[in-house]
């Protein structure tokens, strides 16, 4: 047991893992959390330090944006919002489910009911005391039939809800056993109230409070001394944050470099490696569930044709894609959307091969007419679209068959052109779980199935799946929708993209998360300056 | 009436009707563009029941003319009403934009427009020799290369690798780095707000200063071929005192209008600068709203912005007349 823990508080030493992380582990070990940190105290020597200011450089703001969090799309606001609010749960960088504003919660043998004990004696920022009226008042916001939020198609399913003294209880209409993966979206920020009479007011129960909010150009946030999850030496380090809007990608590494911010986001994968060769600054990448794809609508000619579907994805050379698109920073895509990032992955799933042969083989089959098949792209479909349609047609080609692409304008292209045009270049930022994933995009029903992939006995596996809860019986079901949607879907999938961020070297206790960029917006909370 | 207000009084309606026309323009414009405020928000997360819910809120339901004149209704009682995007009244956003902008735009201009003309001044004084063509050349090398290359090449000097640091030490003080970007706010004071746009200043002033520079140098050696020039000479006046007394005067009509073409520029024309910098000015403000289809940002910034250019315009023009005892008195 205290070699284990001492491996761990080693890890903590070299930043590989947080303080909180450390904690729980000792606790999963029967180990009290005094010993635990006096363990923590007398074998690690980088403890985290109180104090300082972390400011941090973020690509994605604008000045349209609001603090209410239903409309959050971008990484600035999401960045800010996930230090002053706080969700029910939260994925941890493990993939597993740890509480926040909720306490402990159940699923019922169908995983149809779900019951969320809401943290005892915790406070909104604004002081007042946080009930389970408004865990399901924030949740009525979100999902009722004026609801504008971006989360509205995650709690569509919801049936009933009800407040039971200290326990927010909520019914599915399907049974759902990752139900409380849905409930970390970061949308659903609990809101005194559920925000309903200041949706914009952002008071919530995170370690750090709005202080001031210039659209487009930075927030400021200082800690929340009342904070549930425990002391500044703890938790949550800093006495300010600062989030500034640097959209430009020269100027943030130039922030960067210049010592002006602490870490950056969007690192440009051509400049990644050069950045990590300076001396001050670490380049960190980690693999998510992010990727890109070119997709086509299978109910459309020439698309409704399998073999020419096959053609295509035969004809990706992913591996080029990876290199030179995405100058290393990402992994082959497999043409479904899931990957090894993901819980219950099956990784004996065959890899794809880029093989000529073969293309031209289902080409011919296909009895294409040999008119052009266009494909549309634009620089913002995903960075590098334009090129990495280009590297395909050129792969098409010497497989003979004829693909051209369409440049799109940037502007308009999500409402003209994506899941408009039967082929085009998208990305998806990915989900937590694979039900989450399917759900969105490849459940017929779906408002956003951008392949029109309906398939009656793919919709019934995956509800079968979703009530599952024997792991190795969903992870199977999982399995054969995967290998489904690799033969026979329209999504070509050639890489999954990293999420690349530089920090400064002063910056302390940083570990890798996949669920998002800047180890998923809580560098904020778990770092610490030397 | 004096002949010169009936002139402003005229050229004010006229501007109130450009203004009107860029207004009705714009709107058309926004409305050609694919899309609307409720798509760009929810973008790749749309569903067709949010999308109904926000089209309603957002009262874009309402067909485009109903629209434009409840607009209209509202700016003629200074009213802009409030952004679609994050609801937040545009007059408070545009008026600590437009702040940052003049902020900006007066600094520039105070360092540019006297440098340009002291330059325009010397290149003449030594034309065709070295002085001219040093000055020339520096000039127009620095308009030639586009604003964000200036500006990547200042930062990458001034900020990251930090060459001006041994100026510093000969100034005898601590090396500092130049702040690579300038993202100012209500809460810094003066000398740090100053500091802060360092950069960006120096890059406008290249930027503005060698149009400038070339018109006063040209104004110039227009009026030195006249005769009253060579009479000056002949009386024995220094060359100086000869372009400064008696051509430069002859010469403020052209230099006044491209310094006003130049100013409308450091307020309007600004943007790539803006985003480099990430500096909170008018032309960022613009290109978000109109990236998320803020028609009523969209109006407000560019009415503002249109008002700026026919505003300057019709001071370079009095200026230009006033200058001249001929336009001055008519006949």
């Amino acid at each position: 047991m205290t070699k284990e823990l001492e491996f761990y508080s080693k890890q903590v030493a070299r930043g590989d893992m947080t303080r909180r992380e450390f904690m729980g582990k000792a606790a999963a070990l029967g180990v009290s959390a005094a010993v635990a940190s006096g363990m923590l105290a007398t074998r690690v020597d980088a403890a985290p330090v109180a104090g300082g200011s972390y400011k941090m450089g973020v690509q994605g703001g604008e000045s349209t944006n609001s603090q209410d969090p239903a409309t959050w799309a971008s990484d600035v606001p999401i960045a800010g919002g996930g230090l002053w609010g706080e969700t029910l749960v939260q994925v941890e960088a493990d993939g597993s489910v740890g509480g926040r504003v909720a306490e402990s919660w159940e699923g019922s043998a169908d995983a149809k009911t779900w019951r969320f004990k809401v943290r005892q004696g915790i406070e909104f920022s604004n002081g007042q005391a946080v009930t389970a009226e408004d865990v399901m008042r924030t949740m009525e916001r979100h999902s009722n039939d004026e609801s504008k939020s971006g989360a509205l198609g995650i709690v569509q399913g919801i049936e009933s809800m009800r407040v039971d003294g200290d326990t927010f209880e909520l019914t599915m209409a399907v049974g759902n056993a990752d139900l409380p993966y849905l409930m970390s979206d970061y949308h659903l920020v609990i809101q005194p109230g559920g925000g309903f009479d200041n949706p914009t007011g952002a008071v919530s129960t995170g370690p750090y409070m709005l202080e001031n909010d210039e659209p487009g150009v930075r927030m400021n946030l200082v800690r929340n001394p009342n904070y549930w999850g425990g002391d500044q030496a703890t938790i949550a380090h800093y006495d300010d944050v600062e989030v500034i809007v640097l959209n430009d990608a020269t100027a943030r590494t130039a922030a960067l470099q210049s010592g002006q911010v602490d870490s950056i986001n969007r690192v440009e994968p051509k400049i990644a490696a050069l950045l990590d060769r300076a001396p001050t600054i670490d380049v960190r990448s980690t693999s998510g569930r992010g990727h890109y794809v070119f997709i086509m609508h299978i109910d459309t000619a020439p698309f409704d044709s399998n073999e020419l579907r096959l053609a295509l994805k035969h004809a990706l050379n992913r591996q080029e894609m990876v290199d030179k698109i995405l100058q290393g920073y990402g992994s082959v895509g497999n043409d479904m959307p899931i990957n090894a990032a993901y819980p219950l992955f099956d990784d004996t799933i065959p890899q794809r091969e880029f093989d000529l042969a073969k293309a031209a083989e289902h080409y011919a089959k296909s009895g294409h007419d040999g008119s052009p098949i266009i494909l549309r792209t634009a620089d913002g479909a995903f960075p590098g679209a334009v090129d990495a349609a280009a590297l395909f047609q050129q792969s098409c080609q010497a497989a003979g068959i004829p693909l051209e692409i369409k440049r799109e304008p940037n502007d308009g292209y999500w409402s003209e052109v994506w899941n408009v045009q039967p082929f085009c270049c998208s990305y998806w930022g990915g989900r937590p779980v694979q039900d989450q994933m399917y759900t969105t995009a490849y459940l017929s029903s779906a408002d956003w199935n951008d392949t029109r992939w309906k398939r009656p006995e793919f919709d019934e596996m995956l509800l079968q799946a979703r009530a599952e809860l024997d792991e190795a019986k969903r992870k199977e079901v999982y399995s054969m929708m995967g290998r489904m949607l690799r033969e026979e879907g329209g999504l070509l999938v050639p890489m999954f993209n990293d999420f690349v961020d530089a920090v400064s070297t002063n910056i302390q206790g940083w570990s890798t998360d996949p669920n998002g960029p800047q180890m998923n917006w809580q560098a904020a909370i778990k770092t610490w300056k030397a | 009436m004096h002949p010169i207000a009936t002139l402003v009084a005229q050229r004010l309606a006229l501007g109130l009707l450009l203004l009107l026309a860029a207004s009705a323009l714009i709107f058309g414009l926004t409305e050609i563009l694919p899309g609307d405020a409720a798509q760009a928000r929810l973008g790749q997360a749309a569903t067709p029941e949010s999308l109904a819910n926000l089209r309603e809120e957002m009262g874009l339901n309402r067909p485009a003319l109903t629209r434009y004149f409840e607009w209209l209704g509202g700016i003629v009682t200074f009213d802009l009403g409030n952004a679609l995007t994050n609801r937040l009244p545009i007059a408070e956003q545009v008026s600590s934009r437009m702040a940052n902008t003049l902020f900006l735009a007066f600094w520039a201009a105070l360092i540019s427009v006297p440098l340009a003309i002291v330059l325009g001044l010397i290149a003449v004084r030594y034309q065709n020799r070295w002085p001219d063509k040093v000055i020339s050349g520096v000039t127009l090398a620095s308009i030639s290369l586009p604003e964000f290359m200036i500006s990547y090449i200042l930062i990458f000097f001034f900020a990251v690798q930090s060459l001006g640091w041994g100026l510093w030490g000969m100034l005898g003080m601590d090396p500092v780095a130049f702040p690579s970007f300038a993202s100012i706010s209500s809460r810094m004071s003066l000398g740090e707000k100053l500091w802060a746009i360092s950069l960006p200043v120096m890059v406008l002033t290249l930027v503005v200063l060698a149009h400038m520079m070339r018109m006063t140098r040209a104004a110039i050696l227009n009026v030195m071929q006249s005769a009253y020039i060579e009479t000056a000479e002949l009386k024995g006046l220094t060359t100086f005192s000869v372009i400064y007394r008696h051509a430069f005067p002859n010469a403020i009509a052209p230099i006044v209008n491209v310094v006003m073409i130049n100013l409308a520029y450091l307020v309007v024309g600004v943007v790539v600068v803006e985003v480099v910098f990430a500096y909170p000015g008018m032309g960022q403000y613009l290109v978000d709203a109109v990236v998320k289809r803020d028609v009523p940002v969209v109006l407000a910034c560019g009415v503002i912005f249109a008002a700026v250019y026919i505003i300057f315009n019709m001071v370079a023009d009095l200026v230009s007349i006033l200058a001249n005892p001929r336009l001055r008195h008519p006949k």
